[in-house]
């Protein structure tokens, strides 16, 4: 994207003059018209080569991914991400939805990964037969994936496992 | 710092930290706990993400970044995270992160409509040296002028502040953070004289209930919001309020939830403090010995350009922070007529659920937590809103012990820490001193060994004035550091946009990604992040956390303090101040702004050696001294003994950050309060030193207006916002493939009523115009947002779908901070 180089304009645009509350400093006279050279070359990929004074057509509205298979991570701790759409989940005071199929004593019946042991253990460090209500609001730590290509690569490795020579990702 | 046995040792749960179904290889866990030392090394720092602070342990192996887990240790979070956290691994390994200098170039020559091409650090240094010059020479250190940023570490906030405004004589500096912490600032200043939260995140635990002003905590501080839940959950006597303009996350938790019209929650505020009159709810004890009353001026305007009509009309655009001392009866009074049936009419709320709020804070057996972030700081009554909350809570005395804590969350992790505690806005100097005092000038001076006058005795132009200054050609030599303030600030077809690309002006931006901003500049410099370098965060707690420099940053990309310091050298004090200055003091003729500001005794005391063994430190071996233990120590001084007293340099590279004020090595956990604040005076009970007469203010202040309000043909309001995956503007969650997936782009969350209206459905491509410019996007009428008909919400994160167009740069008329929350809009089919 650093290599995508577009033309260069010089405009000049005429965008209305505004006075200035600092009269001390030389400045241009409220009545000039406003010059602007435009920044031609685009490197930001997020823009999708799309100039900063133009708004382009936006993507088409990502899909959720929903193969039911679970991802790999890039090491302990990282919580996975949700293989399955979770549209119309209730996950309120009353009600946690992802519990239903992911409590432990649930899990097996609803071929579910059970949530992580750490999740029953509360800020005191006490283990208790119930999630942590800390860890009750499930989606702040696990997400959905959608269909969205990535717009930059990234370099990120795991830890390499020396002893066997192998990668960890 | 630990080995991993001692990290799972201390988590109490790392052995069984895997994902049935999703594990990584036993191996794994082995070969991480037997590695060689050095082979894999942890450390703690703090995330680099917001203003919670939570403790991260890293891993690294063979200089790169390779797991980060929450840190069990850290009192914050207790080994959790958020999903941004948790990924904070990858965010320094984007494919395009900049890794040397790029200059637009034309013909071999630095040429403003040139194209981007690679250069040296001398080159791009000697060039910009040069646009600096001349600046310099044609007006002085008025034409320059820096966007710094509460993501600068402390040191880096502190180096730029002296360069600024010690060594360019200018006062135009001021961070990112005005767009965020500004209004809390001033909310601070007037009620108590002093800045940032008395209580500390303690309060958690010890609230009977909490309220949520206009803060979606559930997605924008989640850890903090685990900390409500786990009370909420496991104390069913605990209640949660939210307010809100629309209905978001946290309302998922919401005993009381409340949706009211945008602006009203100023007639809100005034209706508790008549209610908590009315009833009898007074505590009269506290409110006769610590608390003191003023009205405030209203009718101050939006904080527009001064030609603007709605500048011209307001009575007290001049002086909208002034006000005349009452007493408790004329502000019993003055909140008369915010009855009940009033603020329901006025806010479109239900008077039962006002009734319920209002006696939250009423009852004197509930101690209550109430917390606001942008929804309460973007406003142009901000201000008020904050001393408004300040109000109920000093009315009953709920203030300052455990539980009882109104709290101003933090959007960036060091707003306290760097942009409001080492002072770089452009009215500030470090522990809370301003540059119109001419004492506070002076104390600065001393500190700095520079001479009496040097430092510029008027307010430099705040953030959003920068923007209007340099589209006005009266500032041309421009530095943004540690911001994406292109993105980030409103109104960018009008103001900002054709302030950067003004053929006067010479841009200069530093960041780790090609963000808007820098596609925006004439230069851009590589820079590092986080932990490629030595830094230290204040968090919302008042928390300072150290981390150590654990990985080089890739290519020639550098830290922003090496930027800061290595430019100084080419500067000598002959070209930056004033004949008459360099006259009466002749001693620091010739000298560069690098000898006078960072060579001068203080900054450059402490050797090399004195870096932690085991940790690179890039700066200290470049400029042969310890530069970050140096500007620490200095920047010690503003506040030791003066109420902000920091503990010794080394002290908190051990601790997992320490609450200021530290005093005879132990922090403050709730200030103002005898017993638990060292500066209370004995047998005072409570005292609000930060005022002379030791009182907290409560100010009589009005309900007005917003500045802009949907009419026919302008039909909604906008608000905007973030999401829990992205932080801020996206320039490295964007990044991060995990995150990005989560939610790829913007959208404009409709009502569907709203969308079914204007013959749009889910998915259509649609138009966002305002009077100052459109934005294209897409409708979402589902997900997690569920907006009343009238509003749309549009997360500002997509560098893609650039929001701050049809944003307006109105802005709080006594902090500068802008208005997100309140435009009109209209959306149409695109």
């Amino acid at each position: 994207m650093r290599s995508a180089i577009s033309s260069l304009l010089a405009l000049t645009l005429a965008l209305g003059g505004c006075g200035s509350g600092h009269e001390e400093v030389p400045g241009k006279s409220p009545d000039d018209p406003v010059v602007i050279t435009n920044a031609g070359q685009q490197i930001d990929a997020m823009r999708r080569g799309v100039p900063i004074d133009k708004e382009a057509s936006p993507p088409p509205m990502a899909r959720v991914e929903n193969f039911d298979r679970p991802r790999p991570v890039n090491y302990e701790m990282q919580p996975p991400t949700i293989p399955h759409a979770i549209d119309n989940y209730q996950l309120t005071v009353n009600t946690n939805r992802c519990m239903l199929c992911h409590t432990r004593s649930n899990a097996v019946k609803f071929q579910a990964p059970p949530v992580s042991e750490n999740h029953y253990v509360t800020r005191e460090g006490k283990v208790l037969e119930q999630i942590s209500s800390r860890r009750y609001f499930c989606v702040q730590c696990h997400v959905v994936q959608t269909d969205a290509p990535p717009l930059v690569d990234n370099n990120f490795k795991g830890i390499e496992i020396s002893s066997t020579g192998e990668a960890a990702r | 710092m630990t080995t991993r046995r001692d990290f799972i040792r201390a988590s109490a749960v790392g052995a069984a930290a895997s994902v049935a179904g999703m594990t990584l290889p036993p191996r794994l866990a082995e070969a991480a706990a037997q590695a060689t030392p050095g082979e894999l090394k942890w450390s703690k720092a703090p995330c680099r993400f917001c203003g919670t602070g939570c403790g991260v342990s890293v891993a690294v192996q063979d200089n790169r970044v390779v797991a980060t887990h929450g840190d069990p240790e850290a009192e914050v979070n207790r080994g959790l995270n958020c999903v941004k956290g948790y990924f904070l691994s990858k965010i320094m390994y984007g494919a395009d992160r900049l890794t040397t200098p790029l200059l637009r170039k034309k013909d071999g020559q630095f040429s403003k409509d040139g194209d981007f091409v690679p250069v040296s650090w001398d080159e791009a240094f000697d060039v910009m040296a040069a646009q600096f010059k001349r600046v310099l020479k044609e007006k002085g250190g008025t034409g320059i002028g820096m966007a710094g940023s509460g993501q600068w570490t402390v040191w880096e906030g502190y180096a730029a502040n002296k360069l600024m405004k010690a060594g360019f004589r200018s006062n135009h500096l001021d961070p990112n953070a005005r767009h965020c912490m500004a209004l809390a600032v001033m909310g601070f200043m007037r009620t108590f004289g002093i800045d940032e939260p008395m209580g500390c995140y303690d309060d958690f635990e010890a609230a009977d209930a909490f309220v949520l002003w206009g803060s979606n905590m559930a997605e924008m501080h989640p850890i903090l919001w685990t900390r409500v839940t786990d009370r909420r959950l496991s104390h069913p006597h605990v209640k949660v309020a939210v307010l809100s303009t629309f209905e978001h996350r946290s309302f998922d938790l919401a005993d009381i939830p409340i949706i009211f019209k945008p602006q009203t929650d100023l007639v809100i505020l005034n209706y508790i403090a008549n209610h908590i009159i009315r009833e009898g709810k007074v505590n009269e004890d506290f409110v006769r010995k610590h608390v003191s009353f003023k009205r405030g001026n209203d009718d101050i305007g939006y904080g527009l350009r001064p030609d603007n009509p709605l500048e011209v009309k307001a009575r007290n655009a001049k002086d909208p922070g002034g006000g005349q001392p009452i007493d408790f009866d004329a502000f019993a009074k003055f909140v008369e007529p915010y009855t009940l049936d009033y603020a329901a009419e006025m806010s479109g709320v239900e008077k039962g659920w006002l009734r319920h709020l209002a006696e939250l804070y009423a009852d004197p057996k509930v101690k209550v937590m109430s917390l606001w972030t942008m929804g309460f700081n973007q406003h142009t009554r901000g201000t008020w809103a904050n001393n408004m909350v300040y109000n109920i809570h000093l009315l009953t005395g709920k203030i300052s012990t455990p539980g009882n804590s109104p709290f101003s969350l933090t959007g960036q992790p060091s707003a306290c820490g760097t942009a409001r505690e080492v002072g770089t806005f452009s009215h500030r100097l470090p522990a809370d001193l301003v540059v119109t005092n001419p004492e506070h000038r002076r104390h600065a001076e001393e500190i700095w060994k520079i001479p009496h006058g040097t430092i510029v005795d008027k307010v430099g132009y705040h953030i959003v004035e920068q923007n209007r200054m340099l589209k006005d050609g009266k500032l041309n030599a421009y530095w943004v550091m540690a911001n994406n303030n292109m993105q980030a600030a409103a109104n960018l077809n009008e103001e900002g946009y054709p302030g950067y690309r003004n053929p006067d002006n010479f841009i200069v931006v530093s960041d780790p990604y090609p963000t808007v901003t820098a596609q925006a500049a004439d230069l851009i410099l590589p820079t590092a992040m986080w932990v490629e370098k030595e830094g230290a965060y204040g968090n919302a707690e008042r928390r300072t956390q150290f981390w150590h420099q654990l990985v080089k940053a890739p290519g020639e990309a550098r830290s922003d303090l090496w930027q800061l310091m290595e430019f100084s050298k080419r500067f000598t004090t002959d070209e930056c101040w004033s004949a008459e200055l360099l006259a009466a003091n002749p001693a620091y003729k010739g000298k560069t702004l690098f000898d006078v500001l960072f060579r001068n005794g203080k900054v450059d005391r402490f050797p090399v050696g004195d870096v932690e063994a085991g940790y690179d430190n890039d700066e200290a071996k470049v400029f042969g001294f310890y530069p970050q233990k140096g500007l620490f120590e200095e920047y010690a001084e503003f506040g030791r003994g003066h109420g902000h007293d920091l503990a010794p340099f080394d002290q908190y590279h051990k601790a997992r950050g320490l609450r200021w004020p530290v005093v005879n090595g132990r922090e403050t956990r709730w200030r103002f309060k005898e017993g638990s604040d060292p500066y209370v005076k004995p047998g005072s009970d409570w005292q609000f030193y930060g005022n002379k007469d030791g009182r907290a203010v409560i100010w009589a202040l009005p309900y007005e207006p917003p500045a802009e309000a949907p009419d026919a043909e302008y039909d909604l309001w906008l608000v905007t916002g973030r999401v829990l995956e992205h932080w801020h503007s996206g320039s490295m969650t964007m990044r991060v493939p995990e995150l990005y997936k989560a939610f790829p782009a913007a959208v404009v969350f409709m009502n569907p009523d709203d969308a079914k209206a204007r013959g749009l459905k889910r998915g259509d491509e649609v138009k966002v115009i305002s009077r100052r410019g459109e934005m294209r996007s897409r409708v979402e009428t589902r997900g997690r947002n569920r907006v009343p008909c009238g509003l749309v919400f549009v997360p500002w994160f997509d560098a893609g779908q650039l929001i701050n167009k049809s944003t307006l740069d109105a802005t709080c008329p006594i902090s500068k901070q802008t208005d997100f929350k309140k435009c009109a809009v209209k959306v149409v089919m695109a």
